[in-house]
């Protein structure tokens, strides 16, 4: 660039323009920095989650060591505080419910996209995605008023009385019929999660090129091999990351469980019997939490909880990343 | 060569079985939530008077409406709406415009898709231990905190799709006029963009306005009027959990009212939402 002498460029109306533009400069820099903060800040919150939340759950493990992870005793009033019961109680429900609503789930989907009448896709899929933002609360309403006694009354005395002679089942099905449970809480569960699952399944499949499943149908496949072969191997990632999304709702689940699951500190071999999870001993017990242990106990659950959907949910983040890289979008 | 019957049939059969099972399904599914819907419709609207949105929350046994859990749900979702939407839309500004390959952006980019889907309830431990221990207090401050920290992870990622869809050409004709880029974004990206981040802000509220967990130990609740929001404040997500796992029958009819009036808001909410969307896509 030539520059020429500044008392020939430099005129008044020049003087103007480079205020202006230096103005604009500034301006532009600032925005800039703006965003930037903003996207920062975005790391910082979980970082201040993860640090607040190991603050507050120090004393906890200071006391109680890995065996607040390994031992079931939760006593307020000894404060012996040990949280295997919740954990448990969290994974056991969580794995129940996706064993329930998976296969529905991946069947609705398999039903909106290749079996479907054209004229019923779109308002099916419609009230499916607005179904899975209906409030987790009122789930756990329903459950409590209605599908408890409902359980009560209908699965729960016959699971009782079919597994009542058989050897291992009938430790699984035991105890009086109490309507909420370990078992209720996973059925409500799969409920709530059963919209999320059907529509991530449906956009997944959406991705398979129209030629592949085409070309199967003209060998002369039929629906279910075409699904078998070509669209559940050619969506595999996508719907282990889709699963593993909602698995990371289902453990970290509040309302939907809390109502049903009975709140009780024990693992019992029996799914009819009343237990509690992570999520739901932290929302019934916080507020009455006394003295610092037992706050603090409470806390760490809430570390276990948060660290254990960190790493489903950046695992399913990292599937999904992996199908969008393949179908290059 | 003779056509293998058997394996014809078979074939014919097996997928016959797995249609029926995705049927079934489907009906399973649909028919559940239709349960759910009705029970809810049934016993809401059975409730429901003009009461509930005149009178306070009742004591035991007493007459009452859910007007303060109404109002203080909406000034809390507002406040938290309020305070995460900038910081959203800003943060989502970056990954689609500034920093759209960075290595910043694909970091954070990837600790928002795990925010967008955290456990709620550690959010409001979060904002217990940051706010309300150290003030001493529950409020409705902090309850909006809350709500903010689940406000922000959906915007980010609404505003960044629907910036990324606005086509370039437009961005390149700005820029070839001299505008710099702050105000191409302002100017140009946000107002093509400006139904799909809207979207994003009205499926944000959906979401918030029915979330208990965070509010429990924040926000705790309120028997009565109160605007003061640096006092324990009320909603009616929280209402309904300590109405409905109440031992009396007032209470318990409350508690279904109110989660009519949520689900209703809620659906509603998402049909604008996704009205506004289908309009834009269809310009």
């Amino acid at each position: 660039m030539v520059s020429l002498p500044l008392d020939i460029e430099k005129t008044a109306a020049d003087d103007g323009r480079s205020v202006v533009l230096a103005k604009l400069r500034r301006g532009d820099a600032a925005f800039r920095w703006l965003t930037r903060a903003a996207a920062v800040s975005v790391l910082v919150i979980l970082g201040a989650i993860f640090l607040s939340l190991i603050e507050g759950a120090a004393p906890a493990f200071r006391a109680f060591g890995l065996s607040f992870i390994t031992t079931q005793s939760w006593n307020p009033v000894t404060e012996k505080f040990g949280g295997l019961a919740p954990i448990y109680g969290t994974v056991v429900t969580s794995a129940l419910a996706m064993a329930f609503a998976l296969p529905i789930g991946i069947g609705v989907a398999i039903f909106l996209t290749e079996l479907c009448p054209p004229v019923l896709r779109r308002p099916i899929g419609i009230a499916i995605e607005l179904l899975a933002g209906i409030p987790s609360i009122i789930y756990g309403i329903w459950g409590l008023f209605f599908f408890a006694p409902f359980l009560q009354e209908t699965l729960q005395p016959a699971l009782i009385g079919t597994f009542a002679n058989v050897p291992i089942l009938s430790n699984l099905f035991a105890g009086p019929p109490y309507g909420i449970g370990v078992l209720t809480a996973s059925f409500i569960l799969a409920i709530m999660v059963l919209p999320f699952i059907t529509a991530v399944s449906r956009d997944v499949f959406e991705t398979v090129p129209a030629v592949l499943k085409e070309s199967a149908y003209g060998l002369g496949c039929t629906t279910t091999e075409v699904v078998r072969n070509v669209v559940i191997p050619y969506t595999r990632v996508g719907l282990v990351g889709g699963a593993m999304l909602a698995l990371g709702r289902a453990l970290g689940e509040t309302m939907a469980v809390t109502f049903v699951i009975g709140n009780a500190h024990r693992i019992s071999a029996s799914i009819l019997a009343p237990g509690t999870t992570i999520s739901a001993t932290i929302a019934n017990e916080f507020t009455e939490a006394v003295g610092d242990l037992y706050s603090s106990s409470l806390i760490a659950l809430g570390l276990v909880l948060f660290f254990i959907t960190f790493i489903v949910l950046a695992g399913a983040r990292l599937m999904l990343m992996k199908l969008e890289l393949k179908s290059g979008t | 060569m003779a056509l293998d019957k058997g394996r014809y049939s078979r074939r014919k059969r097996s997928n016959f079985v797995s249609n029926l099972l995705c049927w079934l399904s489907t009906g399973l599914g649909l028919g559940i939530l239709a349960i759910i819907l009705g029970t809810l419709m049934f016993k809401g609207f059975s409730g429901l008077s003009l009461q509930v949105f005149t009178q306070t929350t009742p004591p035991p046994g007493g007459e009452g409406g859910l007007v303060n859990a109404i109002v203080g749900s909406l000034i809390m979702t507002a406040i938290g709406v309020a305070i995460g939407t900038p910081l959203g839309v800003l943060a989502g500004t970056y990954l689609a415009e500034y920093g759209r390959h960075t290595r910043l952006a694909v970091v954070v980019r990837f600790i928002n898709d795990i925010l967008l889907s955290a456990p709620s309830i550690v959010t409001g431990l979060f904002v217990y231990t940051v706010m309300v221990a150290p003030m001493g207090h529950f409020s409705g401050f902090a309850g909006a905190v809350a709500l903010a920290l689940l406000v922000i992870p959906i915007v980010v990622r609404t505003t960044e799709n629907m910036l990324l869809l606005v086509p370039g050409s437009l961005r390149e004709a700005a820029i070839a006029l001299g505008m710099p880029p702050s105000i191409m974004i302002r100017r140009i990206a946000y107002k093509a963009a400006r139904a799909g981040i809207v979207t994003g802000v009205l499926l944000a509220v959906a979401r918030v306005s029915g979330e208990t967990a965070p509010l429990l130990f924040t926000a705790l609740n309120n028997q009565f009027w109160s605007t003061n929001l640096n006092a324990p404040f009320s909603s009616l997500p929280v209402v309904i959990f300590q109405f409905a796992l109440s031992p009396y029958a007032d209470w318990q009819r409350l508690a279904w009212v109110g989660a009519l009036i949520i689900t209703l808001a809620v659906l509603a909410l998402s049909v604008v939402a996704r009205w506004l969307s289908s309009s834009r896509t269809a310009q």
